[in-house]
């Protein structure tokens, strides 16, 4: 600590060089920990089925092609399976693509057989769910965001699926109560789904009819999962419809890469922006202690050791980085709310800003290594005479 | 002659420059007693600096023996150098070779970085070597807010401040004005007769060696003459 005044003093020699090599860094760190939480939130998924003992059934080769809703009754014979539920992509939104609901037609008994527990519903609203055809059961943060209330018709857009009955990609449902989780963890993945009846879907859709995008089954010992499924794939093996079937959590992750591998984007960004940093800062470095060579040089003179110059170099880059760290860190952190709202069903969490105080340390020492080195290895005489 | 605190032996100091071969100093021998203020003089590259280095253990011998302060310092490494020198030399520079961003004090204050005192302790010692070369009131001050012969004197006071018993000068006085050499110089002199301090200093000036007990003259790499003033 008692070389703090004199890295400080150091550090904001140049007080506007300072400023704006720090500004810079703090926009990298701000956009690292931007990324980074997407990053983390894709491949941390918190939404859609999760638990040790649910399995996902899906096409082979992409869970994009359907499965016939027959399949339903052999994977429900399967030894060991508890429940079976299916359900297809809706792709749904109101008004406007950037006011996305996460519609998902169920089949009532089934669906909420599986997820046993998990939602509350008043049984008043769910019994006028299930005597609605048109009926939808949406959660309730979805249900304040547009003012929506019991009794309402909330006509969605859908991206796939166009009525039977007119060509429309629109489909309108009635209000009949309220769905949440029980567990608050999941409560703003959920924050905007919409549950309907399978059989008005089915039998209101143009094409598809009898095919389901996927099933999800509850397995009675989650010891037993990945033999169920090796058991559940063999059923359909050399077929029309081959399945894959992996536990919920994989599903989920599965189906965010349906995106493109967001990670390998997010990290090819990331080492563009650190790879430039890098030389910028590293070019700063080496600037601030070559204009300071006799200064270094008069260190060495009063009995400052080898070491210590190379420390005192070393830490001046750590607090430069690891200042201009926090402040990005910090300003990403605030940011955190208005990516949500930009990926909704995506959980965020601050745990993935942690990343950035190693990055911030690693970014010191690549950069502040050669300065530090070459400050260490100064000959003094030629320094104070200034033959560097 | 009392107690030496320098003594130089057969002291050669050879420079490789490319494929030339340099002898700055060939053969060198002197003694320097404790206490004593001597002033080295002498042309343009007769080799004054390059002894100063070598005594104040900034550089080394290519062969021969330097002792000072008891220490045979062509047996040290950098690292030994490095401390011994924190223990037992002060430096004053020409341009005063002060850190521009760190006030008078915290300038005089870095040498005791280096040793274990207390923060209050360092700052109290600071405060006492701003004090003894005069220039307390300018202690919060950043050396470009100082005249060139306070910024000398706060070089001084670094110098002094962690008690060496050696203080090397390398023309303390090259950059100013006749007034504020002179003082300098007198503040050099009480160094070392009221305190003790065994001082050496290189410059081209007579006036200023008149300061020193006792004045050598180097050319070519030798010492020409030793004398002794009252």
């Amino acid at each position: 600590m008692k070389y703090f005044p004199l890295i400080w003093s150091t550090l904001w020699r140049k007080k506007t060089r300072t400023i704006f090599t720090l500004l810079s860094v703090a926009v990298a760190f701000l956009l690292f920990g931007m990324l980074e939480t997407v990053d983390y939130a894709f491949r941390h998924p918190s939404g859609g089925v999760t638990g040790a003992d649910k399995l996902v059934t899906t096409n082979k080769y992409s869970i994009t092609l359907s499965l016939p809703f027959s399949d339903a009754q052999q994977i429900r014979s399967v030894p060991g399976v508890a429940e079976v539920t299916w359900i297809s992509w809706f792709g749904g939104y109101y008004q406007e693509s950037k006011n996305f609901i996460f519609a998902l037609p169920i089949d009532t008994d089934s669906y909420f057989n599986l997820h046993k527990g998990e939602f509350v519903v008043s049984d008043e609203q769910m019994q006028a769910f299930r005597n609605t055809r048109t009926g939808a059961l949406l959660n309730e943060a979805l249900m304040k965001k547009y003012g929506w209330k019991v009794g309402d018709k909330v006509p969605l857009h859908s991206t796939i699926w166009t009525q039977k009955s007119d060509g429309s990609l629109d489909w309108t449902f009635d209000v009949v109560g309220s769905v949440s989780v029980k567990d608050p963890t999941q409560a703003s993945a959920q924050s905007s789904t919409l549950l309907f009846h399978y059989e008005f879907f089915d039998e209101g859709r143009s094409f598809g009819k009898g095919t389901v995008g996927w099933f999800e089954e509850r397995v009675e010992d989650p010891l037993q999962a990945a033999a169920i499924s090796n058991r559940i794939d063999a059923l359909f093996a050399n077929s029309p419809n081959e399945t894959k079937t992996q536990p919920a959590n994989d599903f989920t992750m599965a189906f965010m890469k349906q995106f493109g591998d967001i990670g390998f984007v997010l990290r090819a960004i990331l080492g563009a922006v650190f790879f430039t940093l890098l030389f910028l800062t590293g070019n700063t470095m080496m600037q601030s202690v070559r204009e300071r060579i006799p200064e270094l040089a008069v260190l060495k003179t009063l009995g400052f050791g080898d070491g210590k110059v190379l420390g005192l170099v070393l830490a001046e880059s750590l607090l430069l980085c690891l200042m201009a760290a926090l402040v990005g860190l910090a300003l990403s952190y605030a940011t955190l709310p208005i990516i949500k709202q930009g990926l909704r069903g995506v959980e965020l969490s601050p745990t993935a800003l942690l990343p950035g105080i190693g990055a911030a340390v690693l970014l010191a020492l690549i950069v502040g290594l050669p300065p530090a080195l070459r400050a260490m290895r100064l000959n003094i005489v030629d320094a104070l005479a200034e033959k560097h | 002659m009392s107690e030496a605190i320098v003594q130089l032996r057969n002291v050669t100091k050879r420079y490789i420059r490319g494929k030339q071969s340099v002898d700055v100093l060939e053969g060198l021998n002197l003694d320097i007693a404790k206490g004593e203020f001597v002033a080295l003089m002498g042309p343009s590259g007769s080799g004054k600096t390059t002894l100063l280095n070598l005594i104040g253990g900034l550089d080394s011998a290519t062969s021969g023996e330097i002792t000072v302060a008891g220490q045979r310092l062509d047996q040290l490494g950098q690292g030994g150098l490095a401390r011994w020198r924190a223990n037992h030399v002060g430096f004053v520079f020409q341009f005063y070779n002060l850190m521009p961003m760190l006030s008078a004090l915290r300038n005089v204050e870095l040498p005791l970085l280096l040793t274990r005192l207390s923060a209050s302790q360092r700052k109290t010692n600071a405060m006492a070597a701003l004090t003894l070369v005069g220039i307390a009131d300018r202690a919060k001050h950043k050396p470009n807010e100082l005249s060139g012969g306070q910024a000398q004197r706060v070089a001084i006071a670094r110098a002094l401040v962690a008690d060496p018993i050696l203080l090397v000068c390398d023309e303390p006085t090259g950059d100013l004005d006749r007034k504020s050499a002179d003082d300098v110089l007198h503040l050099l002199q009480v160094l070392n007769r009221e305190h003790g301090k065994s001082i050496i200093v290189v410059t081209h000036d007579p006036k200023a060696a008149e300061f020193a007990s006792r004045q050598l003259h180097m050319d070519k790499g030798a010492l020409l003459e030793a004398g002794t003033l009252a």
